[in-house]
């Protein structure tokens, strides 16, 4: 059976991993700057389990789950500040919350 | 024989009335001070008739007390005849002024920190003369030391004495630094500091060496025992209390440095020059100390100023090889000048602490026996025939004359000053009409009874104590020749002085203010005492504080080693101002730098050739 080389696998995690760099640097909306985080975060995913196919070793898978389990709890703390960040400034533009400089 | 129960006695007194006599009423305080002096006294007594007639030391180790490689101390008390001497002045004496300071502390305040600071010297004293090695003496002359310090600076609430304080212990540091050196260079060539064993190797060490630790040990002595360049301390230490005057200033403190010089007679015995230095540092201050002594108007002044001359006498008895002379006119000094130092004090006490002999006068009928003892010092020191200090000078100065006559000239010429400056400041004590406004009054007996008893030591203590012969043995020196004629000349100067004295300051008291106006310049010159204060000021003080402000201070410390630190601190924060612009607060900046450091990451790794394996 053919098989897809694993380099697709790493061009599609790369590209994921660009869009998601991207959405945070140059979008201003809190919740699209949080999505392409996530983005960030299964992209490598992507990279890491392409990998444990290709060596047939189960680390890679491992590291998977560890991430999403870091990625299911920065979620829920991500949103519950999103939601107090909103409810005490009234927006959700990015660059309107730079008070820890001061 | 216990000799270390003749230092712990003072000792003792000292702790108990500095540690627990907070409460004690004054008689307490006296019973603890003077019963410690006195049992050492009666202990010295003991263990000198113990040890009957010394002809060898005796030594006795206590324990070791500093041993590093082939460095070892022991803690080591010995008594030879040298020993035995100093034991008795500084005991006898020394117990005579503890009771008298009764009577003359009785006004004043800090009376227990007095006496404790008394018995502290005492226990320094008696282990620098008990002391068998050169360390535990170190010991024992830094300790009188800091207690010379502790009681010139006594009155702590007035300026000049606790400057005249400091300048004692700064003098004496110069003093201390050339001792120093010479235990160095005694342990280097001798391996030790016993003192058996150091003069047992003497006599085979090269000259060189031996005149070098012999000229450092007499720059440790010139510290101590007030001579020149060095004795511009003594005269200001006066600011202490009296008692502390007679007793450290004059009898026993300021003899430590003849006594280490005598110590040391072997190693100057086969080191000529510095013995000859050392006579000729010793006349060169007896003359000009006289000289200063001529006019100065300040009655315990006077007496320093003769202190720092019969020192100098004595160092001219070590330096002509005549050690036992030496140690003999120590003996006799410790007694008529303890005796004229304490009837000054009887005096001052008299008149309420007037010091100034320009508003005394005629105060023999208020208080004949101060002036009667003070009498009995008076003759003594002069020299009068068959009086203490006769017997002692003259040994002195026959001696000088074998080694060379122009000392035995300056001396007899100091002889004749010494007789008139003591002489004159009698007489403007006693004689003549009282100038002031105070009411005389004589001291209590217990003042009195130490006076009497030191005027007949001083009447009789010469022919009493044979102390050369007693040394004789001790020095291995040869006795010197009876000279009648040199004798004679020596006791003639010393009239001519009473007489001019008696001329100046008795028949014609006009003559002696005509006489200083007639050679006005010379006057100032004596009366300021040569300026030398001023001098030394001006050319070692001023630049040494100069430079270290300048230097030391502004340049090293405040520009340099502050400048460092506190540079540091600066640049830190110049580079945080820098880098504070980076800590904008927005999100998406931070992101881009983060970003741009991963770029800059795998950029240089694949410039590298990836991660190594």
């Amino acid at each position: 059976m053919q098989q897809v080389p694993t380099s697709w696998f790493l061009m599609l995690a790369a590209a994921l991993f660009t869009l998601g760099v991207a959405g945070f640097l140059f979008r201003r909306n809190i919740v699209t700057v949080f999505m392409s985080i996530e983005l960030m975060l299964n992209a490598v995913n992507l990279s890491f389990v392409a990998f444990a196919h290709q060596h047939r070793q189960v680390d890679g898978h491992l590291y998977a789950f560890f991430v999403m389990v870091v990625a299911a709890a920065e979620a829920a703390v991500g949103l519950a500040i999103i939601l107090t960040v909103f409810r005490n400034r009234g927006t959700l533009n990015i660059d309107d919350v730079d008070s820890m400089k001061d | 024989m216990q000799l270390w129960l003749i230092p712990l006695f003072p000792l003792a007194g000292f702790l108990v009335n500095g540690l627990l006599g907070r409460r004690f009423s004054r008689s307490l305080v006296n019973l603890f001070a003077i019963a410690s002096v006195l049992l050492s006294f009666v202990w010295v007594l003991k263990t000198l008739y113990g040890l009957g007639d010394l002809p060898a030391a005796h030594v006795e180790h206590y324990f070791t007390w500093i041993r590093s490689g082939s460095l070892d101390i022991g803690c080591d008390f010995s008594v030879d005849r040298l020993t035995a001497v100093m034991l008795l002045v500084v005991t006898g004496i020394g117990s005579l002024i503890h009771i008298y300071a009764i009577g003359y502390m009785a006004h004043e305040g800090g009376y227990r920190r007095f006496f404790a600071y008394l018995n502290l010297f005492m226990f320094f004293m008696l282990t620098l003369v008990l002391a068998a090695n050169f360390a535990l003496l170190f010991v024992g002359w830094e300790g009188v030391g800091l207690c010379s310090y502790l009681l010139i600076g006594f009155y702590f609430d007035k300026p000049f004495a606790t400057t005249a304080g400091n300048k004692a212990f700064i003098v004496n540091r110069i003093g201390d630094f050339g001792f120093s050196l010479a235990m160095f260079l005694i342990f280097v060539n001798f391996q030790t500091f016993d003192f058996a064993r150091v003069f047992a190797q003497a006599p085979g060490a090269p000259v060189g060496t031996l005149t070098l630790i012999g000229l450092l040990l007499l720059v440790g002595a010139c510290g101590k025992s007030a001579q020149l360049p060095l004795y511009v301390w003594l005269p200001d230490a006066m600011a202490g209390p009296t008692p502390v005057s007679a007793l450290i200033h004059a009898a026993t403190m300021v003899t430590a440095g003849v006594y280490m010089t005598a110590r040391a007679w072997v190693i100057y015995a086969h080191a000529p020059a510095a013995m000859h230095t050392i006579a000729i540092v010793g006349i060169a201050t007896a003359f000009f100390a006289a000289t200063i002594g001529l006019a100065q108007n300040d009655i315990k002044k006077v007496f320093a100023y003769s202190t720092v001359s019969q020192l100098g006498y004595m160092f001219v008895g070590v330096g002509s090889g005549a050690f036992g002379a030496g140690i003999y006119h120590l003996v006799t000094h410790a007694f008529f000048k303890a005796l004229l130092f304490l009837g000054a004090g009887s005096v001052i006490h008299a008149l309420s602490g007037e010091q100034d002999m320009s508003k005394m006068g005629g105060l023999w009928k208020k208080i004949p026996w101060t002036f009667g003892t003070m009498a009995c010092a008076a003759m003594a020191i002069a020299g009068v025939p068959w009086l203490s200090g006769f017997y002692s000078k003259d040994a002195i100065l026959v001696a000088a004359y074998q080694q060379a006559p122009w000392i035995y000239w300056l001396g007899v010429a100091t002889a004749g000053m010494t007789a008139f400056y003591v002489f004159r400041a009698m007489f403007l004590t006693f004689f003549g009409d009282y100038r002031g406004d105070r009411h005389p009054h004589e001291s209590p007996p217990v003042m009195l009874v130490p006076l009497v008893i030191l005027a007949l030591l001083s009447l009789a203590g010469g022919a009493l104590f044979p102390v050369p012969e007693f040394l004789r043995g001790f020095f291995h020196a040869a006795e010197a020749p009876e000279d009648f004629t040199l004798m004679a000349i020596s006791v003639a100067s010393g009239f001519i002085g009473i007489a001019l004295a008696a001329l100046m300051y008795l028949f014609k008291p006009g003559m002696a203010g005509a006489f200083a106006g007639r050679i006005g310049g010379l006057y100032k010159l004596v009366y300021n005492k040569y300026f030398v204060d001023e001098a030394y000021d001006a050319a070692l003080v001023r630049p040494l504080v100069g430079g270290s402000r300048a230097v030391l201070w502004k340049a090293i410390d405040a520009a340099g080693i502050d400048g460092a630190v506190n540079g540091v601190g600066a640049r830190a924060r110049d580079v945080g101002a820098l880098l504070q612009r980076i800590q904008s607060g927005n999100i998406r900046s931070y992101a881009t730098w983060v970003a741009l450091g991963a770029v800059l990451l795998i950029f240089v790794m694949g410039l590298a050739g990836g991660i190594v394996r």
